[in-house]
């Protein structure tokens, strides 16, 4: 048979060739010049997965952890593997019902598809973990994935530790440059959030290839792109621990703070806020409920009022200002006044001095003679030289600032407050360009707009035991592998005071030494350790229903021992429990006398350190609150309530609320932001709440 | 004939047999890249016969045995029996829709026991093929003649639209291929470029916005008539020509191509054709929307965006960059990204293992295939067996061509098998048996059939 059409076996084998060209040319195209898909299966199938490491402990100066990691178990299912498990068998193990069971099982599906683990239940208790680590090979789909939890061994320092929780999208926005995902924790307060760069350590990445369901497939390129976690660096803190525990259990029951520093290297040796909560309680599986439990409550565990609160010094103040007067010159050691039951230079009788005589320097510190430290005062402010009080008071400022007042001491935690040194600029606001020194008498006793926090007190007191120094208050001495981002140098900076001889510190210890010896501190004497104090008694306001009432005295207590060789530099704040020398000073002295002798040995004091811990000193403002909450939280549990009581519990909340809204402090105070930040729901106790013309004060 | 029977690989064209054997082991791996699992004991599942490779492997064996069988059988066998087995196609075909058993959303499969199924339009290409080559190698065929040509069409297109009647697109249009073989027995060419012609228009339509489509045909139109003003002077008739043409273009532009997408094509077939050319489709235009949203496919398409498959096909393909990422380490095949990847995707597992150089060395296998199938036709002494060696050139090709342009976003998505290469057996048995069909028809080819 004849071939037909023979040329158009060409035209097809040119078709053929044709479209394997066009092919080819895609295929060029695809996967030669387009490296977008690369990316795209990348992204595709490679999950990074973060390993987390292990945050880094805190240990005391003792090297005790204070802050540890523990090793906690999450039960975690894969709910299409656990189907067709014996479910009564498991809920009864879980001690839960298999209502709850289905419900949570469908929650767990509805947010994370049934191939995926999800969290059933986290964080297990230690019994609930070997109950189910037995029987966990009866249900499969069910694992026990380990997790590291933060641990507090001691039980104490919660306030200053502060706590680590899950990131939310502002902090994210705020640290958008430092690799914050959503789901990891950081620090929130305290030193976990200073020192959280540190701490933190370094992220490890694994990548894994997943499928098309997001199912784990295995590791890519058998692990050759991972990175291993590297794990937080440890912190050494001055802290001890010991002095710590009998710190905050003598602070029991009472509202207030302590703060101890060791004058030589201005570490702090104990910090303490009461009332205050146990660490612990914030982790663990309840750790929600726990939290808005304290975060609700009227007595504010979660503020630190070490750095945060600031109150007048009141008496404490006296030892600066005869300082301040010395190193001026306007008086010396043997400076003389008389007191016939108050200051009288101002024509106003203010203030009352409760304890009449004539007195020295030292009987004047003493016995915290108000009219003796009214009259430095006014001497210091009105020399000739100045002109004005107007220049007297900015003199007087210099000094005092120089030691650590007015500013922020730059303590490695956040939210410090920087206390209050009152400008001549903000008295020529209030009493017009001429001003006299009478209009702020108060200040002399630390009544007036001087405020401080209880850190910068102590810090008063160490740089009196130093004679003329001290060394920024700070928690942490140094860090595991050395202080990669210079947090620590300011720390080992000397802040020397505004030009002040010895022989004025030397006068002005002579009197703190009288305070124990046979002053208004006598009751609180350390056994055989010569101890410098000075007792305060702090008058104070709160506004209760729109109006001010005069609260119970805040107690004050400050001190430093040995006086040779200062050792511990110390300041309590006990609110609104009476007088300094009975509520802080017993607790300043024992805790001087267990940092400097390491035990409180005879039985006398043992006792005293047990009827501490026994006064109830909680203010009456904040019991009336905490019942109040009880009885809403009581009314709420109530199926059924009366009308009756129903409107009345609504009229006392009512009645408080005004409280809610109401300043917290004097004008400057405004700068505070800590308060505002815990204080919902809860009455401030007004601690600083003053008038400028204050009255009598009790030594 | 004795000593062929001693000898059954006398005359028998060993390259073909060595290209088949590679591109049946090349498919075999592809399937294990995909369905391979870590931690597998590797010998045992390929021989448990329940894995997909190792039935792969099974179907080969089975092929194996009917491929010997037939260079056994005596090639007058096909000629005898080509229109019988025709007419047994389309009854098997015609039977599926009785019998048959919905398997992926479409009703073309007729189950054979023990698992395996068979697809009856699948076969019929075999059967459809020598049909066709008997009919042309008949005496009294003249295939210049019209009359003809209309038979031969018939014979091609009434299992193609049962195919289209069971909803299997893909093979329907398979059998459009068989055009090409009848090109070489005298088809005009002009139907060849009239085709064309009407595809690029259907593709031009569907990338260009319309207005600015029917202002260029115009301005083509306009053009062709000044340079031609001169002969149209003479011959008003080539004016006549070009305006109507024209008016062709713009008419299928503007009306027949949208009313073909929204009336006579499902919702997802229109999608997945816009969605080759990188466009959206909207599907409530469509008249068969309400009648498809019950079909598993409507479903599936909702579910996934419909160029989910062209996009994960082109991403597996894509990062295999120029020499892959390597055997077994395709991120994407193992995280069965592709949808489908076993059978019609096959190719992306390849694509993104081996890369260019594999897909380039794979593809010059296919095209030295071709191209020695057609040299095998050209050889023939008997229409018979020319013609089927080209429908068999022309099934391969447009397989060939369909699927790995589908993969590689350059054609729609349709269900069509990469041949000797997809999980399978019906595929995989068909195409052997076209083949080897081929190898014996070529192992006599000294004589002549009829």
């Amino acid at each position: 048979m004849p071939v037909y059409n023979q040329s158009r076996s060409r035209v097809i084998q040119i078709i053929f060739i044709a479209v394997f060209i066009v092919i080819i040319g895609q295929l060029i195209n695809l996967q030669v010049f387009s490296g977008k898909y690369k990316i795209m299966a990348d992204n595709n199938a490679i999950y990074r997965k973060v390993v987390y490491p292990d945050r880094g402990i805190i240990y005391d100066r003792k090297k005790r952890a204070v802050l540890e990691n523990i090793i906690m178990f999450d039960l975690v299912v894969t709910p299409n593997e656990a189907k067709g498990i014996d479910t009564t068998a498991f809920c009864s193990l879980l001690n839960i019902d298999t209502a709850d069971y289905k419900k949570r099982m469908r929650d767990l599906i509805f947010k994370n598809t049934s191939v995926k683990p999800s969290v059933f239940e986290p964080l297990l208790t230690q019994e609930m973990y070997s109950k189910l680590n037995e029987n966990l090979y009866k249900f499969p789909g069910f694992v026990l994935q380990e997790r590291s939890v933060r641990s507090y061994p001691y039980n104490v320092g919660a306030n200053w530790l502060g706590y680590i929780a899950e990131v939310d999208t502002s902090f994210l926005r705020k640290h958008k440059e430092e690799g914050y995902e959503m789901g990891d924790y950081a620090g929130y307060t305290g030193i976990e959030r200073s020192y959280e760069k540190v701490l933190m350590g370094q992220r490890g990445i694994k990548r894994l290839i997943r499928d098309n369901r997001s199912r784990l497939q295995g590791s890519y390129e058998n692990g050759l792109y991972d990175t291993a976690a590297i794990a937080g660096k440890s912190l050494y803190s001055s802290i001890d621990v010991e002095l710590q525990q009998l710190g905050e259990k003598l602070m029991t029951n009472k509202v207030g703070s302590i703060v101890a520093i060791n004058p030589k290297t201005g570490g702090i040796l104990c910090m303490v806020s009461a009332p205050n909560y146990n660490p612990n309680y914030l982790t663990g599986n309840q750790r929600r409920k726990h939290f808005s439990e304290l975060f609700t409550d009227p007595r504010l565990p979660l503020y630190n009022r070490t750095i945060s609160s600031r109150y007048s010094p009141g008496s404490t103040f006296k030892t600066l200002v005869g300082i301040i007067g010395l190193a001026e010159g306007v008086i010396d050691e043997k400076f003389t006044v008389s007191c016939s039951g108050a200051y009288y230079g101002c024509g106003t009788g203010k203030p009352k001095c409760l304890d009449p005589g004539t007195f020295k320097l030292e009987g004047a510190i003493a016995h915290s003679c108000n009219t003796y430290f009214a009259t430095v005062f006014r001497k210091t402010l009105d020399q000739p030289q100045f002109g004005s009080a107007d220049s007297g008071l900015a003199v007087f400022n210099q000094y005092a600032s120089s030691f650590g007042l007015g500013n922020k001491l730059g303590v490695d935690l956040p939210s410090e407050n920087r206390g209050n040194l009152p400008t001549p600029k903000y008295y020529r606001k209030i009493f017009g360009s001429r001003w006299q020194t009478c209009n702020i008498m108060s200040n002399a006793i630390g009544q007036g707009e001087v405020q401080t926090t209880i850190v910068q007190l102590a810090n008063v007191m160490a740089t009196i035991a130093n004679k003329g120094y001290y060394y920024t208050p700070h928690l942490i001495d140094s860090i595991e592998g050395g202080d990669e981002f210079h947090q620590l140098d300011k720390f080992h900076e000397k802040h020397y005071t505004k030009g002040v001889a010895d022989t004025v510190f030397d006068a002005v210890q002579d009197g703190m030494q009288g305070v124990m010896d046979y002053g208004t501190g006598a009751a609180v004497k350390v056994p055989g350790v010569v101890v410098c104090g000075k007792t305060g008694t702090v008058e104070n306001y709160a506004k209760v229903n729109g109006k001010q009432e005069k609260q119970k005295n805040h107690s004050f207590f400050g001190a430093f021992a040995p006086r040779d060789n200062p050792q511990i530099a110390i300041a309590v704040i006990c609110e609104n429990a009476g007088f300094g020398a009975t509520y802080s000073g017993p607790i300043a002295s024992l805790l001087i006398e267990k940092y400097l002798k390491d035990s409180i040995v005879s039985k006398e004091r043992k006792d005293k350190v047990e009827s501490m811990a026994k006064t109830d000193l909680i203010p009456p403002l904040m019991k009336k609150e905490l019942a109040r909450m009880d009885s809403i939280k009581r009314a709420r549990e109530k199926p059924v309530v009366e009308p009756v009581e129903e409107t009345d519990s609504t009229s006392t909340e009512e009645d408080v609320k005004p409280q809610q809204d109401m300043p917290s402090d004097n004008p400057p105070a405004k700068d505070s932001n800590q308060p505002k930040k815990v204080n919902a729901a809860a009455i401030l106790p007004l601690t600083d709440e003053k008038k400028n013309n204050s009255k009598k004060t009790r030594p | 004939m004795n000593a062929r029977n001693n000898n059954i690989s006398q005359g028998i064209d060993m390259t073909v047999i060595l290209l088949y054997a590679m591109l049946v082991t090349i498919g075999i791996l592809c399937i294990f890249m995909v369905e391979y699992k870590p931690g597998v004991d590797v010998f045992s599942s390929f021989l448990n016969g329940k894995t997909y490779y190792s039935k792969q492997l099974l179907f080969t064996g089975v092929s194996i045995i009917i491929a010997t069988f037939i260079l056994l059988a005596d090639s007058k066998l096909f000629t005898a029996f080509a229109n019988l087995m025709y007419a047994f196609g389309i009854l098997l075909m015609l039977a599926t829709f009785a019998i048959g058993s919905d398997i992926k959303g479409s009703k073309s499969w007729i189950r054979l026991g023990g698992g395996f199924n068979l697809q009856p339009a699948e076969l019929c290409k075999i059967f459809t093929a020598l049909a066709l080559a008997k009919f042309l190698s008949r005496q009294e065929t003249d295939f210049t003649k019209i009359k003809s040509q209309i038979i031969a069409g018939a014979i091609v297109l009434l299992p193609a639209i049962l195919a289209r009647f069971q909803h299997e697109t893909g093979l329907a249009m398979v059998y459009t291929c068989f055009f090409i073989a009848m090109y070489r027995e005298g088809l005009p060419g002009k139907i060849l470029v009239i085709g064309i012609s009407f595809a690029v228009l259907v593709v031009a339509t569907l990338i260009v916005e319309p207005n600015a489509l029917a202002i260029t045909l115009t301005i083509i139109a306009a053009l062709i008539i000044y340079f031609l003003k001169r002969q149209i002077k003479r011959n008003k008739n080539i004016l006549v020509l070009i305006v109507s043409l024209w008016m062709v273009c713009v008419g299928i532009q503007r009306f027949a191509v949208p009313y073909i997408f929204n009336n006579v094509f499902e919702c997802y077939q229109s999608q997945r054709i816009y969605s080759a050319v990188g466009k959206d489709y909207d599907c409530s235009q469509n008249k068969n929307r309400k009648s498809d949203s019950k079909t598993a496919d409507n479903k599936k398409a909702a579910y996934k965006p419909d160029d989910y498959n062209v996009r994960q096909s082109k991403i597996a393909i894509g990062s295999g960059g120029l020499i892959g990422k390597g055997f077994l380490k395709g991120t994407q095949t193992r995280g069965k990204y592709v949808p489908e990847q076993r059978t019609d995707f096959i190719f992306t597992s390849l694509g993104e293992a081996f890369g260019l150089a594999g897909c380039l060395s794979f593809l010059l296998i296919y095209l030295l295939l071709l191209f020695r199938v057609v040299r095998m036709a050209e050889r023939q002494r008997s229409t018979f067996s020319r013609v089927y060696a080209y429908c068999v050139a022309s099934i391969l090709f447009f397989h060939i061509a369909v699927n790995v342009c589908m993969t590689i976003g350059l054609f729609p998505i349709i269900g069509i098998a990469l041949p000797l290469m997809s999980y399978g057996g019906s595929s995989l048995l068909t195409f052997t048996i076209l083949i080897f069909i081929l190898l014996r028809l070529d192992g006599d080819r000294q004589m002549v059939l009829r």
